[in-house]
């Protein structure tokens, strides 16, 4: 199977079975490098997709958690190139991994970026600042490995370009539920539901909401609106706090 | 790495500049430039770019505009002979006076022409980032005049050392919110006013101090800026007969530089050179000079030089003028370079600080910090070019830095 198409079919599977699929974010190496590698396997184990978060130094579309965590990992000196070898040697994993990263540590990377990463079992991109205008040089170096280049929508995309996105999103379409930056808890209202449910209805491949879902009642809310959520500066905080991240996945479920 | 030989076509890129063509339809410079932002900003910046080209060109709009530069901006500012500072570098100097423009600096013809944009546009609130805090005075000043509401966003080192101009924005009835993340200048205030703008991007205008950002901010503030270079090559050829030899500015994001060379760049006889901040060496954190150190990167939603390290992470950078303390510099600035069209030098910490007081005491006028680094540019080019002809852009006056100068010029005891 092609690594994105392992994406897709992971939420897919778990969406059958009552879903909806858990995207599970972490910034690597944060709180701790040593860590990493325990923690990717214990999302891996535990969710259906693991997105590893690369730092960087002005995380334009995050809240305060995931600048904070990003500022430590920095400190610590986790980069890309520590980042792939740390996930090469994990070797394949039970959940497929995708790697979350602003442009300009790909652009700098270099143009061996989309054969390293699959190389490392990565599965796919998620870049916050390269919109579907701009990301024509690196979908085709990620198609020719086989990676998916996930697009987001927002609450307030155009009905014409929502369809432009969905039809250009590969692995998911990543439904982001609010105006705003990462980590903040919010409430899902009627009319985020109904985006989400239009969004569904354009999308050849899953659809997951994300950007501040941090409880139960948020996915109870979601369920058969999406097939799966994204839960990041919550779960990053569990780690910060040292919790098991299993235990808190598991509990979100709710089943 | 020299860049020019990259570009595919120069000549004919040079003559699209000049012609008007730059940026394209995807709002680039040749391959600079671009929109490089979260999809959330997408619908605000689609909705600017149909309002810019709605509105910027229209007479009615250029009219209000215009009464405004006229009446309340001050404008036309005076082009200034100085011949005393003249006869101490050795060439004819003329002082572009935007120190003379209302709130002090070139800023407010920006934020002016945004505020009535963003008033066009149905926009509820303001937000912007500021440096050395000139913008933000611009900003507050301008929505205070448009009557409406302002935030503005300040790194926590500059409100420091820039103190003066945050009592100055309150006064003017904007809300100053400090930034402690990220380096605390220009760039991390920038980050937060971009969060600030995706949290409620149908409501809020961006109103960005620079040439800088995603597509259409660089081409907008250049259109906006641009008067300092028309009526300069106007007042000089009056003055002079002729055009100068060389234009001068100072470059921090690039938009009062922009703003000088953007009627000049036709003019082949005339040199331009751009002064980036030298800070206190070359190594990386030490200036804020990225044509000279830097390579091309993303940030900010465009696509630029930058200092940034091997992967990809900005540098932080370094001056002693908060308002070139960035680590970028605006698209069509890179283009320039590239092109070699644009010579870009720098200026140290404390040449800059030295070309503040031989202004002083040879002209009677103390500019900016970042203007005063154009004035070094000029001391340089008129020992290589003596007798020839410069046009100095003098960005903004020092008032906001007395504290740094008091603290750095002044050798006696209080
Ligand atoms: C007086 C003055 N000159 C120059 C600058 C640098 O900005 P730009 O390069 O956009 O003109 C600033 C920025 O704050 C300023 O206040």
């Amino acid at each position: 199977m092609i690594p994105r198409d392992r994406i897709s079919q992971s939420i897919r599977a778990a969406a059958a079975g009552g879903g909806p699929a858990l995207v599970a974010y972490l910034t690597a190496g944060y709180p701790r490098r040593e860590k990493f590698r325990d923690h990717v396997r214990a999302l891996a184990e535990s969710a259906e997709v693991v997105e590893v978060g690369v730092p960087f130094t002005d995380p334009m579309a995050d809240g305060v958690t995931i600048q904070r965590a990003s500022v430590a990992a920095l400190a610590q000196g986790v980069s890309l190139h520590w980042i792939l070898e740390e996930l090469a040697a994990l070797g394949p994993l039970p959940a497929p991994v995708l790697l979350m990263s602003y442009l300009n540590p790909l652009l700098a990377f270099g143009p061996q970026l989309a054969a390293r990463a699959a190389q490392s079992n990565v599965a796919g991109f998620i870049v916050p600042d390269l919109p579907l205008d701009e990301s024509g040089d690196l979908r085709a170096a990620l198609t020719r490995e086989g990676l998916a280049l996930v697009q987001m929508v927002t609450p307030v995309t155009r009905a014409e370009r929502l369809k432009q996105l969905c039809a250009g999103s590969e692995g998911f379409v990543y439904a982001v539920t609010m105006t705003g930056t990462t980590g903040k808890n919010v409430a899902v209202p009627d009319d985020v539901v109904h985006y989400l449910d239009a969004v569904r209805e354009l999308a050849p491949v899953p659809v997951c909401a994300g950007f501040g879902i941090r409880s139960r009642e948020q996915v109870e809310r979601l369920r058969g609106h999406v097939d799966g959520v994204v839960v990041g500066s919550a779960l990053v905080e569990v780690l910060e706090r040292g919790e098991d991240p299993r235990a808190w996945l598991k509990a979100l479920r709710g089943r | 790495m020299n860049a020019v030989a990259t570009l595919s076509h120069p000549d004919r890129l040079l003559a699209d500049l000049i012609a008007g063509r730059l940026p394209d339809a995807r709002g680039r410079f040749g391959p600079f430039g671009g929109r490089y932002v979260p999809e959330m900003l997408i619908p605000a910046l689609e909705r600017l770019e149909s309002g810019v080209r709605e509105h910027l060109k229209a007479p009615e709009f250029q009219a209000e505009l215009a009464a405004q530069l006229r009446s309340w901006v001050g404008r036309p500012t005076a082009l200034t002979f100085a011949p005393r500072l003249s006869e101490r570098l050795g060439a004819r100097i003329w002082l572009k006076r935007e120190d003379l423009a209302h709130t002090g600096a070139h800023k407010i013809n920006n934020a002016i022409g945004q505020g009535l944009l963003a008033r066009r546009l149905g926009a509820k609130r303001i937000v912007a980032e500021t440096g050395a805090g000139q913008h933000g005075v611009a900003s507050a000043a301008a929505c205070a005049r448009l009557g409406l509401p302002c935030t503005v966003y300040m790194g926590a080192v500059d409100m420091e050392r820039q103190a003066p101009n945050v009592g100055r924005m309150r006064l003017l009835g904007a809300q100053v919110v400090p930034v402690t993340s990220g380096d605390r200048t220009l760039r991390a205030a920038i980050d937060e006013a971009l969060r600030d703008w995706v949290a409620d991007p149908l409501n809020t205008y961006y109103l960005i101090g620079s040439a800088i950002g995603p597509h259409p901010y660089p081409y907008l503030v250049r259109e906006l800026q641009a008067v300092i270079g028309r009526e300069a090559r106007e007042q000089i050829v009056a003055a002079t007969g002729s055009l100068p030899d060389a234009v001068i500015a100072c470059v921090g994001g690039g938009s009062n530089s922009i703003g000088a060379f953007h009627a000049f760049v036709p003019d082949a006889s005339v040199e331009i050179i751009g002064v980036e901040a030298g800070g206190r060496g070359t190594g990386l954190g030490e200036n804020a000079a990225t044509v000279a150190h830097g390579r091309p990167g993303v940030l900010h939603g465009t696509y630029s030089m930058l200092l940034q390290d091997a992967d990809g992470q900005i540098q932080e950078t370094h001056s002693v003028s908060a308002g070139l303390d960035y680590p970028s510099v605006g698209p069509e600035h890179s283009l320039l370079h590239a092109l070699g069209r644009v010579h870009y030098t720098t200026a140290g910490d404390d040449e800059a600080l030295e070309a503040v007081r031989t202004l002083g005491e040879t002209e009677g006028i103390l500019p900016a910090i970042e203007s005063a680094h154009a004035l070094v540019g000029a001391a340089r080019w008129a020992r290589e070019h003596p007798g020839r002809t410069i046009v100095v852009c003098l960005s903004g006056r020092g008032d906001k830095d007395m504290q740094t100068l008091l603290a750095k010029l002044i050798k006696e005891p209080a």
